[in-house]
């Protein structure tokens, strides 16, 4: 079992690097000396004086705005694309829709951003579309990646799903729209959550994109946060680090948890209705059995 | 007027076309169409216009003219920067990937083989990092490796050293923040792909005499060609345009392309310039790209 320990050595290891730095970062957050390296006692006063930076706070609601938004739009796109992917096996130009989806997952921002703000200028040169740039570009950048995200998460839903409950509705004469939404959605509704809330966090985090595609006065979150902490390490900053590291951990915690209700009580569903199926079918016995008998 | 009517229905889309046809669409104008956008102006001069280029083709007199122009890809070719830069990237792309794949492989698999409770639990906590602001946890380095950093006070108490290290704002830190920010999209494919190993296989050869090492390396290692695969170019290719990491964590000397490009764009305002050093980047991850693609077809669609 020397493998074994090794392994497991690893994962706590690999753990305490990738949390240590950021529970460094929530206490110093409390630090109340103005050098960040020097511990000067607890305090609170960063937190309660980002609630005066009033640039910092626009940002924050502009940029959750940019979020919300941005989940919507990708969790539709997103299991549009994941549904096409998995279940329409045969169309012109599948191999390429099947790339441009999963592309943007690995494409390098940098390029990502500047191809989509240079797209922007030839259509407002040519369109008169969009006039400036702002939340609306930083939506449609963000959703196009988001989208990506979603996809896969729902296509891997998509796939684990048991084909015949749809197609026990179609052949009871429900049309595809009505299947897609009585039977499909709410089944692969968990995956949808995950999704969304996947391409919130993602939206809020984004940098490079929103540098790119945003215009003047429209600043967002992390481009704020970006600028300052070119300067260096700022207690300010600590105070809305650990603010987004909280909500954020919020959020997927309650993900994780909603997901494992939702799993949990599937599967209780299931067992129950196999029970059930058994209970009855010892009740009644089989006919070809009863005719074997006799 | 039946005809008509036959005409105007088939103009109307019906619904398989419209699934198919909105995703399609929005992908193809707003990530296909712009990448040939970023080609043409590549192809312009820079100009002290608004947008700040030239325009590549001209219709007067009845002449259509379309003008390459080539010098910006000159450029960079003849610019040791540029070169430099392209290389860099490559090199702590290469060494990063294999980094987490040497740190991520056991992580994944001592996962996988935790029991199914904690296997949860254990992915949550690999995951939630990806969610949490990059730049909050690449800043969180700044206040670690600073020269008057916690890990130099910590080196310097202990006596280790008695000068403090230089680590912020060199190479060495810029690895040591790219492992951390991409170990979670390295572990994630892995685990997917581990998990689902059949444990038999394992048992017979352990009949058959083969030591633990023995299988690992001939049976777990070949099983989890398309998870390693997955997970090598998850973290191989987006660390190529890398911005953020070396911006912040790396110093003067370290060249990456992501950052080239980005003060080419936004301190010299010369687009054309900058749209070159895109299509040179994408050309090279072209096949990385679409040999990531061919994986995760064959994942969508559950043929792996």
């Amino acid at each position: 079992m020397k493998r074994f320990g090794f392994s497991r050595l690893m994962l706590i290891l690999g753990l305490v690097f990738i949390y240590l730095p950021m529970v460094i970062l929530v206490i110093y957050s409390f630090n109340a000396s103005k050098l960040v390296t020097v511990w000067g006692g607890w305090s609170i006063k960063w937190y309660t004086g980002l609630l005066d930076n009033k640039q910092l706070m626009g940002s924050v609601v502009r940029s959750l705005e940019i979020a919300c938004y941005t989940a919507i739009a990708a969790v539709a796109l997103g299991t549009l694309a994941a549904f096409v992917l998995t279940r329409v096996t045969r169309f012109k130009g599948r191999t390429l829709f099947g790339g441009l989806v999963t592309a943007p997952l690995v494409m390098p921002e940098v390029i990502t951003g500047l191809s989509l703000l240079l797209l922007f200028i030839a259509m407002a040169q040519l369109l008169g579309w969009p006039q400036e740039r702002g939340i609306v570009t930083i939506w449609i950048a963000h959703t196009t990646f988001c989208a990506a995200y979603v996809a896969v998460v729902v296509s891997a839903r998509l796939r684990e799903l048991d084909l015949s409950i749809e197609e026990a509705a179609m052949d009871l004469g429900a049309r595809p729209w009505k299947v897609f939404f009585l039977i499909t959605i709410p089944m692969i509704a968990p995956s949808l959550a995950a999704g969304g809330m996947m391409s919130f966090a993602l939206s809020l985090d984004d940098l490079v994109l929103a540098s790119f595609v945003s215009g003047p006065g429209s600043t967002t979150l992390p481009m704020e946060v970006f600028s300052a902490v070119r300067l260096g390490v700022k207690p300010e900053i600590n105070a809305i680090a650990s603010l987004i590291l909280l909500a954020v951990s919020c959020v997927t915690f309650l993900v994780w948890y909603v997901g494992r209700r939702a799993e949990a009580s599937r599967k209780r569903a299931i067992q129950e209705a196999m029970e059930q199926t058994a209970a009855e079918s010892w009740k009644q016995p089989v006919p070809q059995m009863a005719g074997a008998a006799a | 007027m039946k005809k008509l009517n036959r005409t105007l229905q088939s103009l109307i889309p019906s619904g398989r076309q419209l699934v198919i046809g909105v995703p399609f669409i929005w992908l193809c104008l707003f990530f296909l169409l712009p990448f040939f956008i970023v080609t043409k102006i590549s192809f312009t001069e820079a100009a002290l216009a608004i947008p700040p280029y030239s325009e590549i083709y001209t219709y007067a007199e009845q002449k259509f003219q379309l003008l390459l122009n080539l010098s910006n890809y000159a450029i960079l070719g003849d610019d040791e920067l540029y070169i430099s830069a392209y290389l860099g990237s490559l090199k702590v792309a290469f060494f990063s990937t294999l980094a987490c794949l040497l740190v991520g492989f056991p992580m994944a698999y001592a996962i996988s083989k935790a029991n199914k409770e904690s296997q949860n639990v254990l992915m949550l906590l690999i995951m939630m990092p990806t969610w949490t602001a990059i730049l909050i946890r690449v800043y969180a380095w700044m206040g670690i490796l600073s020269n008057n950093g916690l890990l130099n006070g910590f080196l310097m108490w202990t006596g280790v050293i008695s000068q403090p290290l230089e680590i912020l704002n060199t190479n060495v830190a810029v690895y040591i923040g790219v492992v951390y920010a991409y170990l979670p999209f390295m572990v994630m494919p892995l685990y997917a792909n581990l998990v689902k190993h059949d444990e038999s296989l394992l048992e017979a050869a352990s009949d058959l005499g083969s030591s633990k090492f023995n299988s690992f390396w001939k049976i777990t290692v070949p099983l989890a060609r398309n998870g390693i695969i997955a997970g090598c170019m998850l973290v191989f290719i987006p660390v190529v345009g890398e911005f953020v990491i070396p911006e912040l964590l790396g110093g003067p000397e370290t060249l990456m392309i992501g950052r080239v490009l980005w003060q080419e764009f936004f301190n010299n305002r010369d687009w054309p310039v900058a749209s070159a050093l895109a299509v040179v980047m994408l050309l090279i991850l072209i096949v990385p790209i679409l040999f990531f693609n061919r994986s995760q077809a064959k994942e969508m669609e559950g043929r792996a």
